[in-house]
């Protein structure tokens, strides 16, 4: 495509047909202001505030949505400019609950922040806002639409990149407002719990539910046992809230800002994940064998993937693996073997996980996650509630050392576990341990690049021996893990089967960096460089593949047997359920025959 | 054809239907029958006539005696008196007020110079009237692109407020090379204070469909969608006999006229949204979403429905257009103005003595379409304003009454003619009531969708309200110009841009008004 010449605030800018005003400025490094526009997504052109006089043209345009032609001279900033913006920009403000300090969103919003660039006073126009009721029915989502702008991100991210279709906009006017699909509440709504509307929203208006508060409780009460554990992607972004750069690598310091919190004992999810390649592995490589008609086997790891599953897909329940997630392994793991080991009732024992994912909130209070006797996680918290908990506690978390000297149980793990964070990672961990399964050798290389990276969907074929060449998929987004089941549906119901072996799904794009809990306005190049960071983290690290872990071959020797085993089935893996579509309520259990 | 002594043209349209106008028909084929005339006085089902607030209406030929008012019980009087011994019943008589007679001026009409006169049901009437002669000439001698030569020459401009040229629109799509393109009628008719497109539908449906044809057969478009709002039952009813006549006959379908080209048309029910009037969210809604508007470009024109190029078009524009291809642009572009050319047809209501509609060549002064053709003022008010355009236009003070009503002399003062709806308004109405009620009107019917109309039509409806109560100052005056003037330069669409235009107009050109209320 031909590029045109532009000027903007006399700066020339040369730039490809097609760019539209808002993109342009930026190349000359100029951010017009903006609440509803958002690189990742398509300008929904909603705010009114972005817009720029153009030479030529009576009245100003959207710079979100508007094209730059060739000649194009534009004013970003002129008297009237200002003046029109600073009256709708009142106006959202005289509609929005301001309520900054107890807000979640408080250093993040943008609303917030373009009133504070611009120096306008929320109360310079009368309010009109009419209180409505915050929906508290998710126990992963809270939806307050006393501050919602009806920028829409939320409904393009859940209808279009999500393809949840859980949000839509209702009534007109001054009435129309965000809301669930016929008014139903999060709860009972096909809301997944994915949480990308959270990490989209402009303002509080869409947020995790917080639960700091019982883990305080928890944390500040001698009778129990506090466990925690942390998810593999969190390391690479927790930092970036403190501005340790996005991607910051911060293992050490999340160990001892977690122990600092109090707890009792530190996990490293990570160790879960070598477990879950060890059964997953073996689950897929034991249907390959036998040639069983649950093919693909799809992963099982991210539980927003699973409802969306449950609810559009539930004709492939069967594929999908039976091995828990990381999280659910670590929390049957902590109340049964750790119980054991150390000799503590685990009626005693508070299990947190800190997950970068709202879906964990509601994975935990699924009644089957309740193996070891308990609920299994007591608390999942987000990457944000983590941060939270960390600045109150007053810990100078970038200052915190490089090295750490907390006792850690049940962490060891390998690089193979550390990519679970991004997309394509668990694809790669379980390739690696199913080669040696299969073959008793580990692969000559052990990186596998076809499945890295952010294409929406990626696919390899990866050759195990010369009977055996596996064609594995993976996607991320549900958008993305929409159109590959719907293929592999469609290649099952023509031809019995499917070309793919093994499907790795995850439920955001990115994978588990760019989960719903991450810090808010996670940009899909923000997530890349997380995922980069995890890579980095597996090349680092000196085992690369989950079955050399010497700590999962020690728990099977002492406790679980070995992988698929009676015990491991018993506390690593699970069912599935069909939901309802448009309100996500289960309809019945699945009975799987291989399973 | 058979003889008739008297011929009866009931008016039968939406507001006729509303006052038992088939009570009336029924009780006066009885009658007839009863009295055994039906040989002799035949009754006409034909559009509007043009009376408005007056019930049922029918006009008696060749006498031409109008009865109005007419209810099912006084049918046995008239039939009697009238039909039988000829002499018409004077009790229901419609004389026109003394201060204004009816002008419906036929003499200058093009889109409704069959409306009233034939029968819209029957489309032997519209043939017998010239009907489908311009689709026969299309068809079988111009090429598409004559077509669309010969509308850029009229001047025609489009009637649905915006007023670009028609021909000029039809020139973007005509050339795309697309699998199928669409024509689309806007026959949503939202405005308030506007019913000319259903006075075409109810009275001329077959007009329209010549129109829509020649567009079709012009760009490309092999199927045609009429937009028509869920209210307009009769309209609909009459468009889809229209259609299925138009059918039966060969004039639509495949292949017509042997020519190789092949339309169909069909209608969509529209749910009485104002925001789809606006092209694009009409799209929209026809597509089955939400109306609310689209980002332009790309313009419908390229990417419309379905994402297929899509001419939208207003139902009076495509009523225009078989008369431009029957008698050609330059006679067209001859009438009215030079940069306006044409007719437009009104509907003038309030305080004038006879409401009702009138079409007259563009450039006709308001002055004029108010004593002329609306009867002058009622019971000897003295005018005050004209609200021009409908809601989304400007109230015009009497140091406006001479501006010719054309697209260019309004554009001078801001003003727009927009649907060509006229609210007339006496000395005694109260400004700030008036703008009260535009207001709420703005602020039920803004879809939502961009930040600066949604909460901007709030804001405004508060401002007002304090007004109305006396709370207000001259500063809240100030606030709700700068409102409306934001909204104006930031609102995503059409609806949103124009509410600066009556709330300015009302606040700078009636200010005693406002500060009456503020005073008090």
């Amino acid at each position: 495509m031909s590029n045109v010449t532009v000027e903007i605030n006399g700066i020339m800018a040369e730039v490809p047909q097609g760019t539209t005003i808002i993109e342009a400025a930026k190349k000359v490094g100029i951010n017009i202001p903006t609440l509803c526009y958002h690189e990742d997504l398509k300008p929904t052109a909603a705010c009114g505030v972005c817009v720029v006089e153009i030479e030529g043209t009576p009245t100003p345009k959207r710079a979100c949505s508007t094209p730059v032609w060739n000649g194009m001279k534009i004013k970003t900033n002129s008297k009237m400019l200002r003046s029109i913006r600073k009256t709708v920009i009142e106006m959202i403000l005289s509609n929005h609950d301001v309520a900054c300090p107890t807000c979640v969103a408080n250093g993040k919003c943008e609303l917030q922040s373009i009133a504070y660039t611009m120096d306008i006073d929320p109360n310079a126009v009368p309010k009109i806002l009419e209180k409505k009721p915050v929906d508290y029915s998710s126990v992963s989502i809270i939806r307050d639409v006393n501050k919602c702008i009806n920028c829409g991100r939320c409904i393009q991210v859940c209808n279009d990149i999500q393809t949840v279709n859980a949000l839509t906009f209702a009534e007109r006017g001054f009435d129309a407002h965000v809301d669930t699909v016929l008014s139903l509440g999060m709860a009972s709504s096909a809301c997944v719990n994915c949480g990308q509307c959270t990490v989209y929203c402009p303002t509080g208006a869409l947020h995790e539910k917080d639960d700091t508060e019982r883990v305080w409780d928890a944390l500040l009460d001698p009778e129990k046992h506090v466990v925690v554990q942390e998810a593999p992607s969190i390391r690479a972004s927790l930092g970036e809230e403190w501005g340790m750069g996005v991607g910051a690598v911060t293992t050490a310091k999340m160990y001892t800002a977690l122990k600092m919190l109090g707890f009792d004992s530190i996990f490293d999810t990570n160790f879960s994940a070598d477990l879950t390649i060890m059964e997953e592995g073996t689950e897929v490589v034991g249907r390959i064998v036998a040639g069983t008609k649950n093919l693909p086997c799809i992963t099982s790891c991210s539980p927003g993937w699973i409802k969306f599953m449950e609810t559009y897909f539930p004709r492939l329940a069967c594929n999908v693996s039976t091995a828990k997630s990381p999280q659910q392994m670590m929390g049957a793991l902590a109340k049964t073997y750790y119980a054991e080991l150390k000799g503590i009732d685990p009626s005693k024992i508070f299990s947190v996980s800190i997950m970068p994912c709202t879906a964990k909130k509601f994975e935990c209070q699924r009644e089957e996650m309740a193996d070891s006797g308990y609920q299994d996680v007591d608390v999942v918290l987000t990457t944000r509630e983590l941060v939270r908990m960390i600045n109150e506690a007053g810990i100078d978390f970038p200052n915190l050392p490089d090295h750490h000297d907390v006792c850690l149980e049940l962490s060891e793990h390998t690089g193979a576990a550390t990519i679970f964070g991004a997309t394509g990672g668990v694809m790669e961990a379980a390739l690696r341990s199913a080669y040696y399964l299969v073959t008793g050798n580990d692969l000559p290389d052990v990186n596998i690049t076809a499945v890295r990276g952010m294409e929406g969907v990626k696919e390899a074929a990866v050759k195990i021996n010369d009977d055996l060449t596996l064609k594995v998929a993976v996607a991320h987004g549900l958008g993305n893990a929409r159109k590959l089941m719907e293929k592999i549906q469609k290649q099952i119901d023509e031809t019995g089967k499917s070309e793919y072996h093994f499907v790795e799904v995850m439920a955001c794009p990115g994978g588990c960096v760019g989960g719903g809990g991450q810090p808010f306005g996670s940009s899909l190049a923000m997530r890349a460089r997380r995922g980069q960071s995890l890579y980095q983290d597996d090349r680092d690290l000196p085992k690369r593949c989950s079955h050399h872990n010497p700590m999962i071959a020690k728990i099977y020797q002492d406790f679980l047997e070995k992988p698929g085993s009676h015990k491991a089935h018993k506390l690593l893996h699970t069912h599935y359920y069909k939901r309802e579509k448009f309100k996500g309520q289960v309809v019945e259990s699945f009975k799987c025959e291989d399973h | 054809m058979k003889y008739f002594r008297t011929h009866v043209l009931v008016g039968v349209d939406e507001s006729a239907v509303q006052a038992g106008v088939k009570e009336v028909l029924n009780a006066l084929r009885s009658e007839l029958a009863r009295k055994e005339l039906e040989e002799e006085v035949s009754i006409l089902e034909t559009g509007p006539l043009g009376y408005f607030g007056k019930g049922v209406c029918f006009q008696v030929y060749p006498d031409n005696t109008t009865y109005a008012n007419v209810k099912a019980e006084d049918i046995p009087e008239i039939v009697e008196e009238h039909f039988l011994k000829g002499r018409p019943l004077k009790r229901l008589i419609y004389n026109a007020p003394e201060s204004g007679q009816y002008d419906f001026a036929y003499d200058k009409r093009i889109v409704l110079n069959n409306s009233g006169i034939i029968d819209p049901e029957n489309i032997d009437e519209y043939l017998a009237v010239g009907g489908y002669e311009a689709w026969e000439k299309a068809l079988t001698g111009m090429k598409p692109m004559d077509i669309v030569d010969e509308v850029k020459k009229s001047g025609l401009r489009g009637r649905g407020g915006a007023g670009f040229p028609t021909g000029l629109k039809w020139s973007f799509t005509a050339p795309l090379e697309a699998k199928e393109k669409l024509v689309v009628v806007n026959a949503d008719e939202g405005e308030p204070g506007t019913f000319k497109d259903r006075l075409i539908m109810e009275g001329d449906p077959h007009k329209l469909l010549e129109g829509v044809m020649l567009c079709a057969y012009a760009v490309g478009a092999s199927k045609a969608y009429i937009y028509i709002r869920g209210e307009y039952k009769l309209c609909i009813e009459r468009t889809l006999k229209a259609i299925a006549q138009a059918k039966d006959y060969g004039i639509l379908g495949e292949n017509i006229f042997g020519s190789g080209f092949s339309l169909d048309i069909d209608i969509k029910i529209g749910a009485g949204a104002y925001v789809c009037g606006e092209e694009t969210a009409l799209i929209e809604s026809m597509e089955g979403n939400r109306g609310i508007p689209r980002s332009k470009p790309p313009f419908p024109g390229v990417e419309g429905a379905w994402k297929k190029p899509t001419v939208v078009n207003n139902v009076e524009t495509l009523a225009n257009v078989p008369a431009i291809i029957a008698k050609g642009g330059e006679w067209y572009s001859k009438i009215g103005p030079e940069k306006s050319p044409g007719t437009k047809v009104y509907t003038i209501l309030g305080d004038v003595a006879t409401p009702g509609l009138t079409e007259v060549p563009m450039g006709t002064t308001l002055r004029s379409i108010i004593n002329d053709f609306g009867g002058g003022m009622k019971d000897g008010k003295r005018f005050k304003a004209a609200l021009v355009g409908g809601a989304a236009g400007v109230i015009l003070p009497d140091s406006l009454l001479n501006v010719k009503m054309d697209y260019n002399s309004l554009a001078e003062y801001a003003a727009v003619l927009g649907s060509g709806a006229i609210l007339v308004m006496g000395e005694d109405t109260d400004m700030v009531e008036m703008l009260y009620s535009i207001i709420k009107f703005f602020r039920h019917e803004s879809c939502g969708r961009c930040s600066p109309c949604r909460l901007g039509t709030q804001q405004l409806t508060r401002l007002v309200k304090k007004v109305r109560n006396g709370k207000a100052t001259e500063e809240d005056l100030d606030q709700m110009i700068i409102i409306a003037d934001a909204m104006f330069k930031t609102s995503f669409c059409a609806l949103g841009q124009s509410l600066i235009m009556p709330v300015k107009s009302a606040i700078e050109n009636f200010r005693e008004d406002f500060l009456n209320r503020i005073k008090a």
